[in-house]
Order: structure tokens, then sequence, then C-alpha cells
């Protein structure tokens, strides 16, 4: 048994119809799970939306809950993916004030250091748009925490797994659960 | 053809032969019982006291025919109703479909008159449920519907359609049940889950490793749950036992799937199983668990459970295994169809000195005789001697219930009705008219407590009106037993709020309700009205009087190993 509580990462396919997403999210909130990121959109195929999930679980908690996903009729197939092996990626726009005029050539440098870019200009603020993981957003929104942050929003985490591997290759425990929506 | 959406799910049903519906109505389901009104030839409609009796009736029809049950219901009121039924359901894997018809589009989401979020609110008790806000989509819905009620575990649906949709026309064509797959959205779903339409098979290097774990074992102990009643394996089962020359515990949901007089059988399994089934799971070596999720009521320690034993976990539903138990094989599949390949592999065993051990424990509880009252086995033995092998039992929950599974030996899937996974006081009156309807032929007996008999009694007009020959056995302690009995052995005998000293009388209610009733103390007058029920053929209730202190035993406190017995 793994008592450890750790960030899980869960790629979700599902039915791109209403409902969904409440069905999904009830299953974390059922177990007293508070959603630490949520990112949901269409897929290639626009009938299919995929959900990224993060939450703070142990491992005997996360196991439970993906088979309880997985049960779900909209749900399509679930991958848990670990830091370790796959690419996670999360858009953040940060508006810092700048009525300091050294303020804002500082922010600019910091800007330039992370390699994001300035989306919008006024006379007294800056926004910045970062793409990364939330390491690099972290110590972006240090640096920029002393200078003010007016408003910051966020994308949540979303995420592929590296290498050749996919959400949609068919495994023996898939199989078994897809045995109980076999209806015929 | 071009139809009402009202008539569109009339035909629909008419498309899965169903003959029989539960349900009340009321305004916004007023165009689907227009519509009914048109086929009382070939539906008959049963109407409720309450929604909740409907409910209960819909589940108990289902569990004792193996047909998927039908349910009525108007939006609001009429639909938060049926929640404890489709919870009931749900927890037992029962197939029932559930419709409701709320407000119509254009007052949505605007507080209106008997307005509520069914599918919200049902969300977490229905195997899956649909909100239909277009007519041309309401077919090929209620077809998916039935297929997942019925299919892999079996369990209840939901299917709440906005009410203008049921007076909207859209084109209907008849689809005959088999061609059902094959189209729309169930084509879609069965493609995604196999890519193909050929019905799923168990792994059978699993059943191989499983033959091979059977054929080492020296002390194997069968597992028989709701999963060999729900799928109707028990000739396969009663096979596997014989030829693994196993003892066979039955859990509460289990009851029927093999038969209570096998000499194989160590009866009931977990906090009130017998001192032979829970000694034997405590000894065994290995553990073949059939259909069953190991609830806290039969596993009790999950960690202690079956300490010494490999646990192999034969079920449908793959969210199950590991999820109570940490077991150490499993098998994904139909119990059936998994038992039939397994028997295919397995060699004639002898265990006698394991059976010895075993059956050196007690299988079952004997009561002391007491003067004024009847005891709980005195009840199911005249019931056991009286009662026709075809008698269907549905219970509600309780001390009465614990007792019924004990002592009734049940013989064959379907023949017990009872609440075990949700444990719904009141689900017995209900259950009892849903399997009277569905087996006209067979006596049906309604196991209940005072406290349950109380909170659904009014479903005594529904068996009068419909001239159904139910036999309710109260079994009268004047208390509300299981939780007095918890009180009496945890709490120090403070009997908070369970003292049922209180009106109404029950023969005279019965008589209200237009039925016969009569009041028993000793198994002379018990066996006297029994045969008087049993000749009737019309609702009779028969109030028991027993002990306020008589208690189910053995028991085993929640949470502690299984032979830690508080009272033997």
């Amino acid at each position: 048994m793994n008592n450890q509580i750790e960030r899980q990462t869960l790629a979700v396919l599902v039915d791109n119809e209403s409902g969904v997403l409440s069905q999904v999210s009830r299953l974390f909130s059922r177990k007293g799970y508070n959603i630490e990121s949520l990112a949901v959109g269409a897929t290639e195929d626009p009938k299919i939306s995929r959900i990224t999930i993060e939450v703070y679980a142990d491992e005997d908690h996360i196991t439970l809950l993906v088979n309880q996903l997985r049960k779900l009729f909209p749900v399509h197939s679930i991958k848990r993916l670990s830091p370790a092996r796959s690419i996670r990626r999360e858009l953040v726009l940060i508006k810092v004030r700048t009525a300091d005029p050294n303020a804002r050539s500082e922010i600019l440098q910091i800007a330039n250091v992370f390699r994001t870019s300035i989306i919008d200009v006024s006379v007294d603020t800056l926004t910045l748009a970062v793409i990364g993981d939330e390491g690099k957003i972290n110590a972006m929104e240090n640096m920029l925490a002393i200078h003010g942050i007016l408003e910051l929003v966020r994308t949540g985490v979303i995420a592929l797994e590296r290498g050749k591997s996919t959400i949609n290759d068919d495994t023996k425990e898939k199989g078994e659960f897809n045995y109980g929506k076999n209806v015929l | 053809m071009q139809m009402t959406g009202a008539e569109i799910l009339i035909q629909c049903l008419l498309e899965q032969d169903v003959d029989t519906i539960f349900g009340y109505p009321g305004g916004t389901i007023l165009n689907v019982y227009d519509a009914l009104y048109g086929h009382a030839d070939k539906i008959h409609h049963i109407l409720t006291a309450h929604e909740q009796g409907a409910s209960h009736a819909a589940d108990g029809y289902a569990r004792s025919t193996g047909k998927v049950g039908v349910c009525f219901a108007t939006s609001g009121p009429g639909c938060t109703n049926l929640v404890t039924g489709i919870a009931t359901a749900s927890y037992d894997s029962s197939p029932v479909v559930f419709i409701t018809v709320n407000v119509a589009e254009n007052l949505m989401g605007k507080d209106t008159f008997q307005e509520v979020d069914i599918t919200g609110i049902t969300m977490p008790i229905t195997k899956c449920n649909y909100l239909v806000r277009d007519v041309t989509q309401l077919a090929d819905i209620v077809r998916e519907a039935f297929a997942i009620a019925r299919s892999g575990r079996p369990g209840p649906v939901l299917i709440d359609i906005v009410k203008n949709v049921t007076a909207e026309t859209a084109d209907y064509q008849y689809l005959p049940r088999e061609q059902h797959a094959f189209h729309g959205r169930l084509a879609n779903l069965i493609k995604r889950a196999s890519q193909d339409f050929k019905a799923p098979e168990p792994d059978l290097e699993d059943i191989d490793k499983l033959a091979a774990m059977i054929a080492q074992s020296k002390k194997p102990l069968l597992l028989c749950g709701g999963g060999v009643v729900r799928s109707r394996a028990h000739q396969e089962f009663l096979q596997l036992a014989q030829r693994m020359d196993a003892p066979v515990a039955i859990t509460v949901m289990g009851a029927g799937g093999f038969r209570g007089r096998n000499p194989l059988t160590t009866g009931m399994i977990g906090m009130h199983g017998s001192q032979a089934s829970n000694m034997a799971v405590d000894g065994c070596d290995l553990l073949v668990a059939v259909g069953c999720r190991f609830s806290d009521r039969v596993a009790l320690d999950p960690n202690s459970f079956a300490r010494q034993a490999k646990i192999v976990q034969i079920d449908i539903d793959r969210s199950e295994i590991n999820k109570n138990v940490r077991t150490d094989h499993h098998i994904v599949g139909d119990a059936k169809q998994v038992l039939q390949m397994l028997l295919q592999r397995v060699e004639q065993a002898d265990h006698t000195a394991w059976k010895e051990y075993v059956f050196s424990f007690k299988t079952e509880t004997e009561y002391t005789l007491a003067g004024e009252t009847l005891t709980p086995k005195q009840i199911s033995d005249a019931i056991a001697r009286l009662a026709p092998m075809n008698t269907i039992v549905a219970t509600d929950v309780g001390q009465h219930q614990m007792w019924a599974v004990q002592h009734f030996h049940f013989d064959f899937p379907g023949q017990l009705i009872t609440s075990g996974g949700f444990g719904t006081m009141g689900f017995g009156l209900g259950a009892a008219i849903g399997a009277q309807v569905g087996n006209p032929e067979s006596p049906v007996l309604h196991i209940t407590g005072d406290g349950c008999f109380r909170m659904n009694c009014h479903e005594l007009a529904t068996e009068q009106y419909y001239n159904l020959p139910i036999i309710t056995i109260v079994f009268n302690n004047a208390t509300l037993g299981m939780v007095r009995q918890w009180q009496t052995l945890i709490y120090g005998k403070r009997y908070s709020q369970t003292t049922l000293d209180r009106s109404p009388d029950f023969v005279k209610l019965a008589e209200a309700y237009g039925l016969k009733g009569r009041k028993v103390t000793n198994a002379v007058e018990l066996e006297a009205a029994l045969k008087e029920a049993l000749n009737r053929k019309c609702g009779y209730v028969i109030d028991c009087a027993i002990d306020t202190d008589e208690m189910v035993r053995p028991m085993v406190g929640g949470g502690n190993h299984i032979t830690n017995f508080i009272v033997d």
C-alpha cells in the first residue's frame, strides 16, 4: 500500500456532450478531493473532448477514482500521466502594475528572460502571457509579485505522454472495463 | 410514420416487450398517460399509492422476473419520490428504466411549478441518465436506455423528457430489438467498447490460472454473491461447488443463487453470518467469490478478511475488483459464462477433512422458546412447512430481514427480494407488489417488521385494488429491533427513540384497506393463520408477536475481524 499523497495528472477522453463534465467532477467531490487544475477541450474528433485533471491523492485513492471514472458510459479512455514520462504545459496571463517607470523596464527584462510575450500595454499596466510547467510559472510569478500582480489567470495544465504511446492504446485493463459497457 | 413524442415512447416500450408499468401520473406527464390510454390492451399500468411504492414495485418486478422494470412519474415531487427507489435498485444492480417528464423547455431553469433537476439529482445513483430535449432523439435514447439497464452489471437508468417533446411530432420507424445494436447511439457505444459487434469473452488465461489455483487448494471456499442471482448462473455454480467439493457461503444478495438446503451450504456470511461461514472464510486457503463486491457487511475488516487465503474475484464490473478487499486474482466476465468455461477445466476433488472442520461449526442459530411470543425460527419453520416451493419472499430491512436470510433456505434466483446494499426500510411491500404482478402464479410473502411496515403500509390499497394475494408477515417486537440491538450491545441499553409501542393495530389497518388481518402469539395460531392466508387468495396481514429483546445472532461488530463474535 502506498499512502503518499502526490499530485496526480489524469487525461480523460469523454463524449463531447452536456452533463459529462459534471459527472466526471462529481466523482472527485464525492471523495472530498479538490480539483487543483482542470482543462477541457475538443480533440481531433469534435465528438470527443479531452479533460486534463489534477488532484492531490495517494496511490490507492487515485486507483479507485480512475476505476470509478472508467465505469462511466461517456468516458472512452483514461491515462494517468506521470511527470517523468509526459509533457505538461499551462498558459498563464498576468497583469502587472507598472506605475513606476523603472518597474516597466524591469518587467520587460524578466519577460525577456522567461521568453514570455507582452500581449497588452497600458499607461499603468503590462499583461504577460507565460507558457510552461508549474516550475517556470511559479518562478515567474515570484519575480513579478514584488511589482504587484493585479490579476492572474491560468488555463489549467494540459499534458501529453512522451514517445509513441497514446491514450488510445488498447490494454487488457481497458478491455475489462469495456466488457461491462458492451451492450448487446 | 409521424407520431407525437408520447406515442413514440409507448411504441418504444412495446419494442422492448414491456407489458407492465408501475407509476403515478401528474401535470407534466399527462401526454404520456394520454398515449398509454390507447394501449391499455397491451400495457398494464399499476397505479400505486405513492411514487416510492411504484419505484420499489418496478424493482421487485425486475428482480423476480429477470426482465427490465419500468416506472413512470411526473416532474418535481413525483420524481424526487423515486430517488430512494432508484438508489435501492442501483445498489443491488436491478435493471429498471425510470421515465419522468419535466416542465417544457421554455420553462426550464425558472423554478417553474414542480420543476426539479432530476438528472442532476440522480446522477450518482443511476447507471446513466438522459434529458431528452429533441423529439427526433427520443426513440434512439429509449433503445439505448433499455440496453444499458439490462446489460453488463444491470442497474437503473432514468430518462427525463421535457414536456414539449411529448407533444411534438417526429418520424418513428419500428425497429425490432435484435436490430437495436446496429443503429444510432447504441451502435456507436458498442463499436467504441469492442471494435466489433461480438459479445465480449472472459480471458482464457485468467480462467486457466484459476483452474490451477483450484487444483492446488486443500481448503477451498466458494462465495455466492448477487452476481450469481443476476446472471442466473445457479446451475453452473452448483456444478462447480460439487466438482470442487467446497463449502459455499452465501451473501444476502446471493441468497437463491445456491440452494439453502444443499449440504455444502455454510449459510450466510458476514456481520450476521453463521459461525460455519465466518470460520470457513478465516480458515480457507482459497476463496473464490462469484459476483460479490466484499461490502463492509460481508468483509467487516478488509485487511484481515480471508487472511490465510488466496482471494479470487469473478465479477462483471471491473471497478469492483480490488475496491473493498485486495485480491490475488480476478476474472472479469458474466458469472454464467465464466463458470461454464471454468467447469471445463476443473477436476472432481474431495475435501472431506476440510468440510468436516467447517461443518463442525453451526450453520444456523438456535433460539430458546419463549412463552408469550414467537421466536424468529418458529416463524420461518412454519413458513417453510406450509409455503409452496415456488413462494417468493420480499423483505424490508432490519432484524426480520436477517432472520429471513439466515433461516428461510432460498432455492432459486429471484426468490428473495431484499434491499441488501442500500438497506431501504419500506422497500418490502412495494417490491412484493412488483413480484406478485410479475409472477401471478407464485405465492408472495412480504416479511417485514413493525417499523418498516409503518413506513409504506399505504400500498395495501394497491394490493387490494389489483387483488394481489400478498401475505404480509410482521415480526412485531414493538421496537426498531436492529437499532435496539445495537443500543443493547454497544450503547449501554440507552434506548433512544427506538421504542415503537404505538398505533396502528395492524389487523384493523388491514381491514380498513379491505384485507384480512390476524394477530398471532404462538406457533399453532401462526400455522392456522398462514394456512388460511394461503387458501384465501387475497391480501392478508399476519401480525406476529415476538420478544422485544430478541436479537439477530450471531453478530460481529462493524470493522472487526470476521470471527470476533460479540454475540454467539
